[in-house]
C-alpha cells in the first residue's frame, strides 16, 4: 500500500506545479543533436592556436598604435621646438633588405637560412628641426624590424590554401603560432598570472588577512595591500616607507569624518566594531584634518619616487601609484576612496566568514599573458628607449657649441636598431628584462619542439607558471574544478612542474582587451546607478548590487538579475564583444562585468528552459554550407562563457541530461581535453596518471613531423620510415590532422608471457615485423660549417686529394656530396685557412693549411649524406649545412610505448617461426607480458585492442574519443563484441594460439590484436657507452665525465660503500686510483710536505726542509696531490705521516 | 557417490585406453576459459599402468598416415595432414618460414636517386619483392665469392619522371629488368689503363644467364605491381638490383612464404540432444554455420553439427551458463589443416616437399653424428 500511497503524492504534485511542468514536457520530443561538426568549423574559424593569433593579431593592429600614441612626443630638452612626433604606425610585410634591395620573405627561407621572420614597422613622422624651421613630414620610415607570427594577419601565410603554402614550403597542418628567429623556430609560452586590477583577499605568511590589488594601466604598475595587523587596518605600499593606518590614507583623500567611513561601510555594526581601533588609532596620532594626514604621508614617502618628472608630494603617490587604475578626476579622489572602503568591506567579510576568501588557484582569477601582451611590453621599452635615445643625441648635438652640420632630428629614428635587435634578442633568448616595468623574466620563450607533430602543438599551447617551480605547495598543483573545459586535466609534466605548467583545452579561448567604453555608456542605459551620484550611505543598501566593469566600480543596480540578463540579451546580439563576461555574484552582492584580455573562455551551447537552441536543421544547414561558426555565434545559438560566467549557468553534459533549470549545453565532452591527451583513445577507462604518462610521451614519439619534413634543416629529426594512422581514431586525431602526420604504428600484440626477457615492461618483438619495416626509423642530424671571411683573406674551397681514402665521399669543392655513405671518423668537409687570418700580402704569398671536419658518429653504424645547403650569414659568411641521416631498425633496449603511458624496452627480438600464432596464421609483432595491466588499470589499451581487432576484421576505422559511447564518438564495448563474433573471433578479443616452438596448442586463450604503438626518441645507439682507456680531465688528471666526452664510469659513494662492505679493498684502491689518476709523489717523512724531484741532479729535494734527506716516494691520486696543493695555496698546511706497512 | 571398497572396482580392461584418457590423449578439449589437453603425450610408457603401450610404431604410422589436399592453386595450398605429431607439422612449419631459401635482393647500387624514398628505404622495399626463380638453380655466396652467373641475378632498374609532364609517376616493381650478363656498371679501379681488357663490373659472369636453359625463354621476373616508389616530376631513380640466395633466418624477404601454419581440425561435439527452441538458437549463436538442423520429424526439431571443419572456435555457442554442458568444443590433436601461401618463387607444393626434403637431411644428420 505504501508505494501506492506515494505515488499518489507525486501525482498530485504533479498536478499542482502542473502549469510549468506540462509545458516543459509537451515541448517536442528530443532527439540529441549531434553538435559535433560545430568543431571542425570552430576550428576552421579560429585555428588550434587561436590564442596566440589573436592575440598577434591584436597587437599588430590595435596595440601597437597605442604604444605609439601614448608616447608620440619627442622634443629635446633645450629647445622644446625641436621634436618629433609620431602620427601612425603600422607593420608592414616580412621582408628584407638585402644590398639595397627588398625582397619579400617566407618563413620556410628564414629557417634555411638562419634568419629572422620580421616585417619593417613603419611610422609616419612630423618633426621641426628648431624654431627657425617649419614642420616637415616623412611618411613610411622604418623605426625596427618586428617579428612576424607565421599564419598570423601580417604574414604571408595567412589565408593561404594547402597548394600554395605547398608552394612556398610550408606545411598546410602546421598551426603556426610562432617565430623565427635566427633560423629556430620560437615559441612564446603562455603566461599564467594573478589577474590585474581585482580585488584580491587572501592571508599573508602571518595569517593576517589582507586585500591586495595588482593595479596595471597604460602609465603605472603597483601592489596595493589593505591589511589587518593586529586589530588595525593598514595600507601596504611600496611608494611609503613603512604601513601607513587606513583612516589616515582616507582623510588624506579627503574623508575626513569618521562617520562617512562607517557610513560607507554599512549599516551592518559588526562592520563598524572592525573599524574601531584603526579610527581610535588615527585619532591618536592626532591627525584630524586631510593636509594633517597629507602631512604625515609626506614624511613617510620614499624620496626617490620621482619617476613621473612632476612631485606633487603625498598626494600624487596617493593619485597616481596608490590604486592607479581608479581614475582621478581634478583631484577628485570620492572614487579611490569608494574603492577602499570596498576593499576593506571585503577584507572585513573575510574576517568575519572565512569562506569570503579568494582563492588564487580559481582560473577565474588568472588571467593568462600571451605573445602579443608580452611583444608589447617588449616594444613599448625598446620604443621609449628609441626615443630617449634620440632626445639623447639631439640634446648632445644641441649642447655642443660649434654645430657643423645642421641638425635633422628624422635621421636619428634611423640609427640605430634597438627595436629589432631588442626584439630579437628577447625572442631568442627568452629572457624579458624590461627595466621600466621592473620586469625580469627567464624562459619566456621555447624552441618548438618539432620531434613529432604534436610535440610541436603541445608547445603551443603549453601555459607556464606564475609561481616558481621549487615551491613545495600542493594548492597550485592540484586540478582545480574550475579548469573544466579550459585547461586539460590530462596534459601536464611529471616531477617537479607538475600540476603548475598547463595546457590548454581544444575549444578554449583567450580574450583580448575589449573597449571600455562602449560597456560603460551602456550599463548606465542600463539602469546603473552612476557611483558620483550615490552618497556613502546607499553604497552598500540591502536592496542594490554593485556593478563592477574590470575592477572598476560603475556604480549599483537594483535589479541585478534583470541588469545581467539584459547584458546577456545584448551580448548575443553582438551589440557587445561576444567574449565580455557578465558574472553576478550573489554573495558578494556585485555585478562583475569583463571585458579584459587574457581571460580564458569556451564556446557552449544556449539552452532555453533546458532545451537546446541547436536544432537539427541548424547542424544541417551547416553540413550543407550555408552555415558557419559566426552565424551560430551571431544568432544567438552559441556563445562564449568565461570562468567566472560559468558560475552562473547550469551546463548540461548532454542534450539529454538537460533540466528545466538548464542554461547551457556542452557541444562535445571530449573537448574538455587538449590536443595531446585527445591522442588517447578510451582515455575515461583508464587510471588518469596513464592519460598524463602517455601526453608526455606522444610528445617524444617518432613519426612524420610535418609534410615538410624533408626540406627542413632542423638539428636534429626523427622519423618514422613507414608511419601510420592509428586504427582506433578518436575525433581529435581527425581534428588535429594526426591521422595525416601519424606518429606511431598498429602493432599486433598479444598479450601474454613469453620467455622471460619480457619482465618490467619490456616487450619481445618478432624478427620478421622487423625485416618487414616495423619501427625502423630515420635520424637525422645536422652539422654545419662556415667559411670564414677575415678582413683582407678567407677560406679557400679546395679540391681534395684523391689518394686520401678518408676524403673518399668529399666532391671536387671539399665537401661531402649527397647520397653519401658516411662512416665514423670519415672527412665531410675539407678547407684551406689561411694561416695569418691578419695577413695583408698578395694573394699569391698567403700561406694556408688545409683543415678538415670529420664526422663522428657511431662506429660501425653507416650513415648517409642527406643534403647539403648553402647559405651566408649576415656576415656574408659562407655556412655549409649537412645532414646526415641514419636509418635505424629497432635494437633490444629501444624504447617503444601505446598510446596509454605504457612505456617499455625491446627485451628481446625472436624469430618469427618461434612466435606464437593464431589459427589464421597471424603471428604478433610483439608481445606484452600481462602484468602490465593490473596495477596500471589501462583498461582504455584492452578496449583499443579490441576496437582495432574489430576496426580490421571489418574494414572500418573504429572511434574512441574521450566520453564518446553517449554522443556516438566512441564505439561501446559490446557493438565491437558484436562485430568480432560476426568475424569468427571471441567476443572477449582472446584467440586460440598455437606455439610456435612446440607446435601444441597454449594452455590459454590469448588477448590478441592490435594496438597503436609508438617508438619513443630514446634509442640506445644514441645513449650505450663504454670505455677503457680515455680522455682525462687536464686539472684533476681523472676520466672525464659523460658519454659526450667519452668518459668513463663512475665508481660513486655508494659502490664504494658496497666494495668496502665486501672487504675487496684492492679492488677500490684499483679503481680509484690506479685506474684512474695515480701520481708518485715525494714526500718529506720530516714535514710530511710535498717535495720533488730534480731532474738535472737526479736528487730528492724537499722545498720546505731544503733537503733531501728524508724523501719517500709514494703514489697519489693526482686528485689528492692536487687537493695538498690547493690548500697549502690557501694557508692550510696538509701533512702526510708516513709509515712503514 | 558412495564409498566402494577398492576390491570392488570392475576390473580395468587390459590393452586399451578408457574413455577419458582417451580423449585426453587424442582432443584438446577447448573449455570455455582455456583449452586442456593440449599437450601431446609422447612418452612411450605414460599408460604403462594400463597396459598400453605408447610409443611410436612405424607400421601403424604408415598405416593411418595420411594427406588429404583442399586446395591447390599457385600461391595457396591447404592439405590435410592426418596421422602426426605435432612436433613434426611444426617442423615443417618452421622450415617452411625459415629455412627454405630463396632469392632476394641484398645489394643495391643506387646510381642516381632523386626521389623522395631514402635510399635505404629503397633498398629494403626492393629487397622485400619476391622473385619469381626457382633458388634451386643457383648456390650460395659465400663471403669470399664473387658474384657470377650462379650466385647472383642482377636486376637494372631506371625510371625517369619527365618534368613536362607535370604528374607523379608510380615505380612498380615490375618496372625491374633482368640482366642476364650480369652488372653494367663499370667497377673503378686504380690502373684503369689497360683499356684492352674488358672493364671490370661488379659482377664477374662468365656467361649470359640467358644461356642457362631453364632461362632461355623464360626471363626471370619479380611478382608485378608492387609500388616502390612514387616521382615527382624531374625525379629519376637509377639504379642495380643484385639478389643472391638466402634462408628466411637471416632475414624474412628470404622467406618463400608468406606465411605458412596450421590449425587441428576441430571437432564440435553435442553432449545432449539439443531441441527445439535450444536448437534454433545454438544455429543462430553460429556465426560461420557449424550447426544445422535435423527434422526428427513429428515437429521435432533437432540440432546438427553439420560442418564441423568451418569452426573458428569463437567460444559462442558455448559463451552462455549452461550451454558448455551442452556443446563440446575439441581439436584433434593428429589432424591438422596445413596452409601454405607462397610469396612466388616456387608453387606451394614444391615448398612442401623442400620441407620435408630439409628435415629429412636434418634427420639422416643426426644419425650419422650419433653413429
Ligand atoms: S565455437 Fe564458434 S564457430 Fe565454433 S561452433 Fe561454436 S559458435 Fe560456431
Amino acid at each position: 500500500m505504501g508505494v501506492s500511497g506515494d505515488s499518489a503524492v507525486l501525482y498530485d504534485n504533479l498536478q499542482r506545479t502542473g502549469g510549468v511542468d506540462k509545458q516543459f514536457l509537451a515541448a517536442p520530443v528530443k532527439s540529441a543533436v549531434d553538435k559535433f561538426q560545430l568543431l571542425p568549423e570552430f576550428l576552421k574559424v579560429r585555428g588550434l592556436v587561436k590564442q596566440h593569433l589573436e592575440s598577434f593579431n591584436y597587437f599588430i593592429r590595435t596595440d601597437i598604435k597605442k604604444i605609439v600614441q601614448a608616447n608620440n612626443h619627442v622634443a629635446s630638452r633645450f629647445d622644446p621646438s625641436v621634436y618629433i612626433r609620431y602620427t601612425d604606425v603600422w607593420v608592414g610585410r616580412p621582408s628584407e633588405v638585402v644590398d639595397g634591395v627588398t625582397d619579400s620573405l617566407s618563413p620556410q627561407k628564414c629557417r634555411l637560412g638562419d634568419n629572422t621572420y620580421a616585417a619593417p614597422i613603419f611610422v609616419n613622422i612630423e618633426y621641426c628641426n628648431g624654431s627657425d624651421s617649419r614642420m616637415m613630414m616623412k611618411k613610411e620610415v622604418v623605426i625596427g624590424r618586428m617579428p612576424i607570427m607565421l599564419r598570423s594577419l601580417s604574414c604571408v601565410l595567412h589565408g593561404k590554401d594547402e597548394d600554395e603554402l605547398a608552394k612556398l614550403g610550408e606545411c598546410p597542418l602546421d598551426p603556426g603560432g610562432y617565430f623565427v628567429v635566427k633560423g629556430n623556430e620560437k615559441v612564446i609560452l603562455i603566461q599564467e598570472q594573478l589577474s590585474k586590477n581585482r580585488i584580491i583577499i587572501d592571508s599573508d605568511k602571518k595569517g593576517c588577512i589582507q586585500a591586495s590589488v595588482m593595479s596595471s594601466t597604460a602609465i603605472t604598475k603597483s601592489k596595493t595591500i589593505i591589511r589587518m595587523e593586529k586589530e588595525k587596518i593598514y595600507l601596504v605600499l611600496n611608494a611609503f616607507t613603512s604601513k601607513v593606518p587606513i583612516m589616515l590614507v582616507l582623510k588624506a583623500m579627503g574623508m575626513e569624518t569618521d562617520q562617512e567611513v562607517v557610513q560607507m561601510l554599512g549599516r551592518d555594526p559588526q562592520y563598524a566594531t572592525l573599524l574601531l581601533p584603526s579610527i581610535e588609532e588615527c585619532a591618536s596620532i592626532g591627525v584630524y584634518t586631510q593636509q594633517e594626514a597629507l602631512d604625515f604621508l609626506e614624511k613617510k614617502r620614499k624620496k626617490s619616487m620621482s619617476r613621473f618628472g612632476k612631485d606633487d608630494g603625498a598626494l600624487g603617490v596617493l593619485r597616481d601609484i596608490f590604486i592607479p587604475n581608479i581614475p582621478v578626476r581634478e583631484n577628485n579622489f570620492y572614487l579611490k576612496c569608494v574603492y577602499v572602503v570596498v576593499m576593506m568591506r571585503r577584507m572585513m567579510d573575510a574576517i568575519l566568514n572565512e569562506d569570503a576568501m579568494d582563492d588564487k588557484d580559481y582560473v577565474g582569477n588568472k588571467r593568462l599573458e600571451l605573445s602579443g601582451q608580452l611583444l608589447a611590453l617588449l616594444f613599448e621599452d625598446l620604443f621609449k628607449s628609441l626615443n630617449d635615445m634620440i632626445k639623447l643625441t639631439v640634446d648632445k648635438s644641441l649642447s655642443k657649441a660649434s654645430r657643423t652640420s645642421r641638425l635633422d632630428i628624422s635621421q636619428h629614428i634611423l640609427k640605430d636598431d634597438i627595436i629589432t635587435k631588442g626584439l630579437e634578442r628577447s625572442l631568442s633568448t627568452g629572457n624579458w628584462d624590461v627595466h621600466r616595468f621592473r620586469m625580469h623574466r627567464r624562459g619566456i620563450t621555447q624552441i618548438v619542439t618539432r620531434l613529432s607533430f604534436i610535440g610541436a602543438f603541445g608547445s603551443m599551447t603549453k601555459i607556464s607558471p606564475q609561481f616558481e617551480k621549487s615551491r613545495k605547495v600542493s594548492g597550485p598543483r592540484a586540478l582545480q574544478p574550475s579548469q573544466w573545459g579550459m585547461l586539460c586535466p590530462c596534459d601536464t609534466p611529471e616531477g617537479e612542474a607538475c600540476g603548475l605548467v598547463k595546457n590548454l583545452a581544444l575549444m578554449t579561448h583567450v580574450t583580448t582587451d575589449e573597449e571600455e567604453g562602449p560597456i560603460i555608456s551602456l550599463c548606465y542605459c542600463l539602469g546603473v546607478e552612476d557611483l558620483y551620484l550615490l552618497s556613502g550611505e546607499e553604497l552598500h543598501s540591502p536592496d542594490s548590487f554593485l556593478v563592477i566593469l574590470n575592477g572598476l566600480i560603475l556604480g549599483k543596480h537594483r535589479t541585478p538579475q534583470l541588469f545581467a540578463l539584459g547584458m546577456r540579451k545584448l551580448r548575443r546580439a553582438g551589440k557587445v564583444g561576444d567574449f565580455v563576461s557578465i558574472y553576478v555574484h550573489e554573495k558578494q552582492r556585485c555585478v562583475y562585468i569583463a571585458s579584459d584580455g587574457g581571460r580564458v573562455c569556451r564556446p557552449l551551447v544556449i539552452a532555453d528552459n533546458g532545451v537546446s537552441r541547436i536544432k537539427h536543421h541548424h547542424m544541417k544547414e551547416l553540413k550543407d554550407g550555408v552555415r558557419n561558426f559566426d552565424s551560430f555565434l551571431r544568432e544567438g545559438l552559441l556563445e562564449y562563457l568565461d570562468v567566472n560566467e560559468e558560475n552562473n549557468a547550469l551546463i548540461a553534459l548532454y542534450e539529454g541530461e538537460a533540466t528545466y533549470e538548464t542554461t547551457h549545453i556542452e557541444i562535445e565532452p571530449f573537448t574538455i581535453l587538449g590536443a595531446c591527451a585527445g591522442l588517447i583513445p578510451y582515455p575515461h577507462h583508464n587510471q588518469s596518471p596513464r592519460n598524463t604518462y602517455q601526453c608526455a610521451m606522444g610528445k617524444q614519439a617518432m613519426g612524420n613531423i610535418a609534410h615538410n619534413q624533408l626540406c627542413r634543416m632542423d638539428t636534429l629529426i626523427y622519423l618514422l620510415v613507414y608511419p601510420q594512422r592509428p586504427l582506433l581514431t578518436t575525433r581529435t586525431i581527425e581534428l588535429i590532422g594526426y591521422d595525416k602526420l601519424g606518429a606511431g604504428q598498429n602493432a599486433t600484440v598479444a598479450v601474454m608471457s613469453y620467455s622471460g626477457y619480457d619482465i618490467e615492461d619490456a616487450i619481445v618483438m618478432n624478427k620478421s615485423s622487423l625485416d618487414r619495416g616495423f619501427g625502423r626509423c630515420i635520424v637525422m642530424k645536422k652539422m654545419s660549417a662556415m667559411y670564414q671571411k677575415y678582413d683582407h683573406v678567407c677560406d679557400k674551397i679546395v679540391s681534395p686529394r684523391k689518394s686520401q681514402h678518408d676524403s673518399e665521399i668529399l666532391d671536387n669543392d671539399g665537401l661531402a656530396s649527397p647520397g653519401e655513405i658516411i662512416r665514423h671518423l670519415d672527412i665531410y668537409l675539407q678547407k684551406e685557412c689561411p694561416l695569418d687570418p691578419k695577413a695583408k700580402s698578395h694573394p699569391s704569398q698567403i700561406q694556408y693549411r688545409t683543415s678538415k671536419q670529420t664526422y663522428k658518429g657511431a662506429e660501425g653504424e653507416p650513415a648517409v649524406v642527406d643534403r647539403v645547403a648553402l647559405c651566408s650569414d649576415k656576415n656574408q659568411n659562407l655556412i655549409v649545412k649537412f645532414m646526415i641521416r641514419h636509418t635505424r631498425r629497432p635494437e633490444v633496449g629501444d624504447k617503444f610505448s601505446s598510446r596509454h603511458g605504457q612505456k617499455g624496452v625491446c627485451g628481446t627480438i625472436i624469430q618469427q617461426e618461434d612466435f606464437p600464432f593464431s589459427e589464421r596464421g597471424i603471428c604478433p609483432d610483439l608481445i606484452m607480458n600481462p602484468h602490465g595491466f593490473p596495477s596500471r588499470m589501462t583498461v582504455g589499451k584492452m578496449i583499443e585492442l579490441l576496437g582495432s581487432k574489430a576496426g580490421v576484421s571489418c574494414g572500418k576505422f573504429h572511434y574512441g574519443s574521450a566520453f564518446g559511447e553517449p554522443s556516438g564518438h566512441a564505439h561501446k564495448v559490446e557493438d565491437i563484441s558484436e562485430t568480432l563474433v560476426k568475424h569468427g573471433f571471441c567476443y572477449n578479443g582472446k584467440d586460440f594460439l598455437y606455439s610456435g616452438i612446440t607446435g601444441t596448442p597454449l594452455q590459454a586463450y590469448i588477448f590478441m590484436g592490435p594496438i597503436y604503438y609508438q617508438k619513443l626518441k630514446h634509442m640506445v645507439l644514441d645513449k650505450m657507452h663504454a670505455r677503457g682507456m680515455g680522455p682525462r680531465q687536464l686539472i684533476t688528471r681523472q676520466p672525464t665525465e659523460g658519454r659526450s666526452r667519452n668518459g668513463g664510469l663512475r665508481v660513486g659513494e655508494m659502490e664504494r660503500d658496497c666494495l668496502i662492505a665486501y672487504g675487496t679493498s684492492n679492488l677500490i684502491y684499483e679503481r680509484l686510483m690506479i685506474s684512474s689518476d695515480p701520481f708518485e709523489v715525494q714526500v718529506c717523512r720530516e714535514c710530511g710536505l710535498l717535495g720533488y724531484i730534480n731532474y738535472k741532479t737526479k736528487t730528492r729535494m724537499c722545498s720546505t726542509c731544503k733537503n733531501g734527506d728524508n724523501i719517500s716516494a709514494m703514489k697519489l691520486p693526482y686528485a689528492c696531490k692536487l687537493l695538498f696543493q690547493e690548500l697549502q695555496s690557501m694557508n692550510i698546511v696538509p701533512r702526510l705521516q708516513l709509515a712503514d706497512s | 557417490m558412495p564409498k566402494v571398497p577398492l576390491w570392488d572396482l570392475p576390473e580395468l580392461p587390459q590393452n586399451h585406453l578408457p574413455p577419458h584418457l582417451q580423449l585426453q590423449k587424442t582432443r584438446v578439449s577447448c573449455n570455455n576459459d582455456a583449452p586442456t589437453n593440449t599437450e601431446s603425450i609422447i612418452y612411450s610408457g605414460a599408460y604403462a599402468a594400463m597396459g598400453v603401450d605408447n610409443s611410436l610404431r612405424l607400421g601403424e604410422f604408415r598405416k593411418n598416415f595420411k594427406v588429404n589436399v583442399m586446395k591447390l592453386n599457385e600461391e595457396d595450398m591447404e592439405f590435410d595432414l592426418i596421422g602426426i605429431d605435432a612436433s613434426i607439422a611444426n617442423a615443417f612449419r618452421r622450415i617452411l618460414i625459415s629455412e627454405l631459401p630463396t632469392m632476394a635482393i641484398e645489394k643495391v647500387l643506387v646510381a642516381n636517386s632523386s626521389s623522395v624514398v631514402q635510399d635505404e628505404v629503397l633498398a629494403h622495399r626492393l629487397g622485400l619483392i619476391p622473385i619469381k626463380v626457382d633458388p634451386r638453380l643457383f648456390e650460395y655466396m659465400s663471403e669470399n665469392d664473387v658474384p657470377n652467373e650462379k650466385n647472383t641475378i642482377v636486376f637494372k632498374l631506371h625510371f625517369k619522371c619527365e618534368r613536362k609532364s607535370g604528374e607523379r609517376r608510380t615505380v612498380y616493381s615490375h618496372d625491374l629488368e633482368w640482366l642476364p650478363f650480369g652488372s653494367e656498371y663499370v667497377l673503378r679501379t686504380e690502373n684503369s689503363s689497360d683499356s684492352t681488357s674488358k672493364p671490370k663490373t661488379y659482377t664477374s659472369f662468365n656467361s649470359s644467364q640467358e644461356t642457362l636453359p631453364e632461362f632461355s625463354n623464360n626471363p626471370i621476373s619479380v611478382t608485378p605491381g608492387i609500388i616502390i616508389s612514387k616521382l615527382g616530376p624531374g625525379q629519376e631513380i637509377e639504379l642495380e638490383a643484385h639478389a643472391v640466395k638466402g634462408v628466411g633466418k637471416t632475414h624474412a624477404k628470404w622467406s618463400p612464404v608468406a606465411t605458412a601454419w596450421y590449425r587441428m581440425l576441430s571437432e564440435v561435439v553435442l553432449l545432449q540432444d539439443i531441441e527445439d527452441e535450444d536448437a534454433q538458437k545454438l544455429v543462430n549463436k553460429c556465426p560461420v554455420n557449424v550447426f544445422d538442423i535435423e527434422d526428427m520429424g513429428k515437429g521435432v526439431k533437432r540440432a546438427t553439427v553439420a560442418r564441423p571443419r568451418d569452426c573458428t572456435l569463437c567460444r559462442e555457442c558455448i559463451r552462455e551458463p549452461g550451454w558448455e554442458e551442452k556443446v563440446a568444443l575439441r581439436r584433434v590433436k593428429d589432424h591438422f589443416i596445413f596452409t601454405i601461401e607462397s610469396t612466388g618463387a616456387l608453387p606451394p607444393e614444391v615448398l612442401f616437399t623442400e620441407a620435408v626434403k630439409i628435415l629429412e637431411d636434418k634427420c639422416e644428420r643426426v644419425i650419422t653424428e650419433l653413429s
